[in-house]
């Protein structure tokens, strides 16, 4: 019995330890946020979109403007229609998708000095 | 801008000039490309151009700029302008015309030529383009394209339409509307002009044989400016 109480205590003890090391850390530094708003799934696996968006975009710019292969899947317009923001309708902004996370990882891109930020039309379903 | 009708004209060789065909239709797209498919040699887009339709107006001009989101700062020296009206004045008879001016997606692109990156290409259907992800803004092909159609975005852009991103530090021109005519769609100049103005343009594949513009280039006179050039443009002009 007692060390049925003591056990219990153990694990209700580091339970909240745990908490209370995540918040410290989630103090110091600002994690991104990364709010899915909208789509059932990415065009990828999560892991491989972390990893790897910047390659699909970057193969499919070049489709698109030099031999006019307009599909949808790893359009950039695309992923804006998807990840932009309910409120602020923009991939951009403090806790835009995009950028937030940029922010984090300290990367800056300047896709958006041209392209518009802004969801034109909404996004429901990953593209083929 | 207006220009000596003699001048203009001693840009090219002097073709015939005869009458001009009325019922300039709009274009049958033959059918929009799927977005899997890529841009094909067998096509070549262009446009024609009757002038003696052409009216004061500039329709032509406030649609592409607002297709394609080109604001300016009320800076014309300095503003992007991917087409614009040139007035034409005979100086004896004082007869005077105007034709839209626009990138006339030449077979053989002095801007290509130049451009030191690889930026300025042509397209396998014939559509002489910037690719600003590679472009420095180094403006040679600004100098090179004896048109004066590219301009230099000089400030920052606020704003863009989704579908023709613009920034500053790169060169731009008319893109023939590019995102348009890959849904199958005409360029918004030519859209607007058969709409509202006097249906002075047509747009179609140069090569096809069954399009309107193929039909009018084979049996009636164009011409191309600065034929004498010899860049074999996209874009023919009637009536001039
Ligand atoms: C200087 C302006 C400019 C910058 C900066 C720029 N682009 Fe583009 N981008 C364009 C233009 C112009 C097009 C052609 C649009 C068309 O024809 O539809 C384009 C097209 C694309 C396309 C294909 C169309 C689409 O929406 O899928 C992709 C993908 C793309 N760019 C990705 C990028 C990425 C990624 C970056 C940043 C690393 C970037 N671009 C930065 C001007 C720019
Ligand atoms: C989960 C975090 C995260 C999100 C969300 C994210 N990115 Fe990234 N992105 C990164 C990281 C990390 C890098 C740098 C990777 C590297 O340098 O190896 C990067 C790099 C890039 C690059 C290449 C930059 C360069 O100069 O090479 C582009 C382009 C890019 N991201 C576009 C986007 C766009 C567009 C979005 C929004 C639709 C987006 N990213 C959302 C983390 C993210
Ligand atoms: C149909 C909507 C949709 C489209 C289009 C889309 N995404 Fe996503 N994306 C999602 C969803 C949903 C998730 C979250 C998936 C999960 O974790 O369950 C996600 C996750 C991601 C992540 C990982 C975020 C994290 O949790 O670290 C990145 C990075 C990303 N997307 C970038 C992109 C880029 C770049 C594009 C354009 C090539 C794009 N997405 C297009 C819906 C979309």
């Amino acid at each position: 019995m007692l060390r049925f109480a003591v056990a219990v205590l153990v694990a209700v003890l580091s339970v909240a330890a745990l908490a209370d090391g995540q918040k410290t850390r989630a103090d110091r530094v600002a994690l991104p946020t990364i709010k899915i708003e909208q789509g059932d799934a990415c065009v990828a696996p999560t892991s491989e979109m972390r990893r790897d968006h910047m390659k699909f975009l970057l193969h499919q710019r070049d489709r698109t403007v030099h031999q006019g292969l307009r599909e949808p899947r790893h359009s950039l317009k695309n992923c804006v229609d998807c990840h932009a923001s309910r409120e602020s309708g923009s991939v951009l902004g403090k806790d835009g998708f995009c950028a937030s996370c940029h922010a984090y990882a300290s990367v800056s891109i300047d896709c958006f000095e041209c392209h518009t930020p802004l969801r034109q039309r909404a996004a429901t379903k990953a593209p083929k | 801008m207006s220009v000596d009708r003699r001048q203009f004209l001693a840009w090219g060789t002097v073709a015939a000039g005869a009458a001009l065909a009325p019922g300039l239709r709009l274009i049958e797209l033959a059918q929009a490309r799927s977005p899997q498919e890529a841009a094909s040699v067998l096509q070549r887009w262009g446009l024609l151009i009757d002038i003696t339709k052409c009216t004061d107006c500039d329709r032509c001009v406030s649609a592409c700029h607002e297709e394609n989101g080109v604001s300016g700062h009320e800076r014309p020296a300095t503003d992007a302008q991917w087409i614009r009206t040139v007035g034409l004045r005979d100086t004896r008879t004082g007869h005077a015309q105007t034709l839209p001016l626009m990138c006339q997606h030449c077979e053989h692109p002095p801007c290509v030529d130049v451009c030191p990156t690889g930026a300025s290409f042509k397209r396998d259907d014939g559509i002489v383009l910037v690719d600003k992800h590679i472009c420095i803004g180094c403006r040679y092909c600004v100098m090179a394209c004896p048109y004066g159609a590219r301009s230099f975005v000089h400030e920052a852009v606020s704003g863009q339409k989704a579908d023709v991103p613009r920034g500053k530090g790169t060169v731009e021109a008319c893109t023939l509307c590019v995102h348009r005519v890959d849904r199958g769609e005409a360029p918004a100049c030519v859209q607007t002009c058969n709409r509202d103005g006097g249906k002075a343009m047509a747009f179609g594949d140069l090569n096809d044989a069954s399009t309107e513009i193929h039909r009018r280039l084979r049996s009636e006179p164009s011409r191309q400016l600065r034929a004498d050039l010899a860049l074999n443009t996209g874009v023919r002009y009637q009536g001039l």
